[in-house]
């Protein structure tokens, strides 16, 4: 059974059309965050950057940034157009990733998305047709590709909306309604629908029918008979969360990445539409190549099941947060990389001080001297924030002549409309506690029961 | 299926062109901002603004006649009306918007402790420009304080200084150029209220980082935290510091010594006075930031967050009653009293500065990045 899976085949259009949506989404992407100023303002003027765990050699660049960023939405065109493909999706691959990996202050689920995206599309055969490659090198165009190569983009999307609606089978969404019964209300001036956003079972409602929602789009948009209205509900939701929430260009990228869910003969009229200014081109994307469709398929395809392990480890990486004690929300313990997405309201207050070992001098430390309020803001409800923070104010403070610096903070945190409360251990001195995937002892329990995944 | 093709184009087109930018005047709620900024000014800000132009008024008229008459009756007069104005400040501070915050009248009123040291260097040599960043802690009622309260032990050493000292015409004109200063910053302020500002102030009624709550709510917090919770408590006791000293000779009023803790009291009800929309001098209570909470059935642990809010203010009282009236005193006796009232100061600005700021979705930073 899995051979004839393996040996069944698809159109290489609807990966052509996918690959072209994909490389012109990024490159807009690209162009919008860089016309919004955002590459000064979060890469090059913050004096002090959060790094990942294990990667903290990633860094910006300083000028070159800007470079990096020309760097990757030239990828994106290439890309888009199919031109040295494999040259093109990697570098993009490690770009974005670059970029996305010089500070976790700009950390979005939307952003690791297109690192997984387009980490797969180096392995797929994307530029077989409808591509620059394949005009210039007969030996790659190919009318069909193994099913697989398709489907892979499938599950992976099945696989963020359906853990992204898992996240949120838990008694804070379902039952108190939260964090909606927080923001709808901020929004009540929306048009038409605003004035609704008072009332407690409209906040119960846009909870269940958003759980929902994840849990089933991805089933609905494989099955041919519900596609159609599935895709409706896809836009609907995705526009409604655009209107909401400041989350940018995401919306789009979903509702044009379900797309794939199509049939073959819906990406080619889309294809056909767009190259009907190159009409005389187009048939020869369209006539076989007798050359290439003879070949066997190799019989260990190695590609295949790398990507098989890849998914199979997509599938089990967001549970990783069962192996550590005490309330997820709270730690943050194996919550990045897991499509928990829009799921919690969650604010911090951290007051830092630096005492002299020796002469028991405290100082309390003005935040805003070296962070800027974005960092501040995210950095306050994170404990690898926090514990980066402290390291590097132990560094800064050694060198102006503090004797071994103790740092500690006053934090607080409120999570979901409960009060906050003390969040850190106050009399922990974080400079002497390092950064693993540990358990981090010195946050303090969080005194209730969030149950759900 | 054109149509399809076509909305998806379009919908391209609209990730290149859209814009998140939040930089314009944007309302996200429909709590009435207008009512709040218009309760603001009208029964809390000018009223309040023009209580306290009154009692330094008062003060300036008291100094002219204690100049030109110095002695014991005509200084107690002084003394009392500097209390007056003194009381009467503790409900503006927290204005650090428009005018106010333009001329830097906090820095130009209370900057404690005074530079005794500057004082006497400008009544010696004069030529002094109190507009500058120099002379904000030679100026203000802290200076008062030192030149009716501070320059010796005993009242009749004091009024010498006005009447037989060398330079007494040098130290009176320094305490009427003080009581000058005062007057003319707050009658510039209260000025510009009465003109065009109050409309400005209130028609900026959305909720970006410059609209005129974003703005309030920030210096509101922002002098309830650096003003009160630290230079009236915080700073004295060492409870900030904690390098195990005290420093009692910081505390506000340091030579009146004994209203410290009256003068923390009336800021604290300045505040919830604030938060709570009440009018000037009634019992009035308008629309206010205890409002726009409830309004947006702002819950914590089951509770209203303004009631906690409410409580802990009350707490803080409380808790300021028992202790000595002057803080100094209260510092060197028992410093663990004082720093339980700076721990009961400290547990509301938490409440305030997260718990309220998550509630009213209040910006407090100027990137509006894409969230997730």
């Amino acid at each position: 059974m899995i051979q004839t899976y393996l040996n069944k085949k698809s159109d290489t259009v609807t990966l052509a059309f996918f690959r072209l949506a994909f490389g012109l989404m990024m490159l807009f992407s690209i162009i919008r965050f860089s016309a919004y100023g955002w590459i000064d303002k979060m890469y090059i003027q913050p004096k002090f950057h959060f790094t990942y765990y294990g990667f903290e050699w990633v860094k910006p660049l300083g000028n070159f940034t800007y470079i990096l960023f020309f760097i990757c939405g030239l990828a994106a065109l290439f890309i888009a157009i199919g031109y040295r493909y494999k040259l093109a999706i990697t570098v993009f691959f490690l770009s974005f990733t670059y970029i996305e990996l010089m500070d976790k202050t700009t950390y979005l689920n939307h952003y690791y998305f297109i690192s997984v995206v387009s980490f797969i599309l180096i392995f797929l055969p994307a530029n077989a047709n409808y591509s620059v490659d394949a005009l210039q090198k007969e030996k790659i165009k190919r009318l069909q590709i193994p099913t697989w190569n398709i489907d892979v983009l499938k599950v992976m999307l099945t696989i963020v909306y359906f853990y992204a609606g898992l996240a949120k089978l838990n008694s804070d969404w379902l039952l108190e309604a939260m964090p909606l019964k927080i923001w709808l209300p901020n929004q009540s001036n929306t048009p038409i629908i605003g004035n609704w956003f008072h009332k407690e079972w409209v906040q119960y409602a846009f909870s269940w029918f958003g759980a929902l929602y994840d849990l089933i789009i991805p089933f609905l948009l494989w099955n041919k008979k519900t596609r159609n209205i599935a895709f409706v509900f896809v836009v609907i939701f995705h526009v409604l969360t655009k209107i909401l929430f400041p989350i940018g260009v995401f919306p789009y990228v979903m509702i044009i990445s379900t797309l794939i869910f199509f049939s073959a003969g819906f990406h080619k009229r889309i294809m056909n539409f767009i190259f009907a200014p190159f009409k005389s081109k187009l048939t020869v994307f369209e006539t076989p190549n007798t050359l290439i469709e003879t070949m066997k398929p190799p019989k260990y395809n190695l590609k295949m099941c790398f990507l098989a392990l890849f998914m199979a480890f997509q599938l089990v990486f967001p549970f990783r947060y069962w192996l550590y004690p005490d309330e997820l929300f709270w730690t943050e313990e194996g919550f990045r990389f897991s499509w928990r997405v829009m799921l919690m309201e969650k604010a911090g207050y951290a007051q830092f001080y630096v005492t002299d070992a020796k002469t028991k001098q405290r100082k309390a430390i003005d935040t805003t001297r070296f962070l800027t309020p974005f960092q501040e803001k995210q950095m306050a409800f994170q404990p690898d924030f926090i514990l980066e923070y402290a390291h590097f104010l132990h560094d800064y403070y050694e060198k102006t002549g503090v004797n071994d610096p103790i740092v500690t903070v006053d934090s607080y945190v409120a999570l979901n409309g409960r009060l906050s409360q003390r969040y850190l251990d106050p009399n922990i001195d974080l400079a002497k506690e390092y950064e693993s995937f540990q358990h981090k002892t010195w946050i303090l329990p969080f005194n209730d029961v969030i149950k759900g995944f | 299926m054109k149509n399809i093709i076509l909305g998806c184009f379009s919908l391209l087109f609209l990730i290149a062109c859209s814009s998140d930018s939040s930089s314009n005047e944007i309302n996200n709620d429909n709590f009435n901002r207008t009512e709040l900024l218009t309760n603001w000014a009208d029964n809390i800000i000018i009223p309040r603004y023009e209580n306290y132009q009154a009692k330094v008024v008062l003060l300036h008229s008291k100094v002219s006649t204690f100049v030109s008459t110095p002695d014991q009756t005509n200084l107690d007069e002084v003394r009392i009306a500097w209390l007056e104005a003194y009381k009467a400040y503790q409900y503006v501070g927290m204005f650090s918007i428009g005018k106010a915050e333009l001329i830097n009248l906090n820095s130009t009123v209370n900057i404690y402790p005074t530079n005794q040291a500057g004082i006497q260097t400008n009544i010696t040599n004069g030529g002094y420009n109190f507009a500058l960043l120099s002379q904000y802690d030679k100026q203000g009622l802290p200076a008062i304080d030192y030149m009716i309260n501070g320059l010796a032990n005993t009242d009749a050493e004091i009024i010498a200084f006005y009447e037989t000292n060398t330079d007494a015409t040098k130290y009176k004109q320094y305490l009427s150029d003080l009581t000058n200063q005062l007057k003319v910053n707050i009658d510039a302020v209260v000025t510009d209220w009465n003109g065009t500002y109050r409309n400005t102030f209130i028609s900026s009624n959305g909720n970006s980082v410059s609209s005129s709550t974003n703005k309030m709510v920030n210096s509101f917090i922002k002098y309830y935290e650096k003003d009160i919770r630290l230079g009236k408590v915080g700073y004295p006791c060492g409870a900030f510091v904690n390098d195990g000293n005290k420093y009692p000779e910081i505390v506000e009023a340091y030579f009146k010594n004994d209203v410290s803790k009256l003068l923390l009291e009336e800021s604290i009800k300045a505040s919830q006075d604030f938060f709570n929309g009440k009018y000037f001098n009634a019992t009035t209570e308008g629309s206010s930031l205890k409002s726009y909470l409830d309004y947006l059935n702002a819950k914590r642990d089951g509770q209203n967050l303004s009631a906690i809010i409410n409580n802990q203010f009350q707490t803080i009282l409380t808790v300021n009653n028992p202790i000595d009236n002057s803080y100094s005193n209260q510092i060197n006796s028992n410093n663990v009293k004082m720093v339980e009232l700076y721990d009961a100061l400290q547990l509301n600005i938490v409440y305030l500065k997260l718990d309220m700021m998550q509630a009213l979705n209040i910006t407090v930073d100027y990137v509006d990045n894409d969230g997730d």
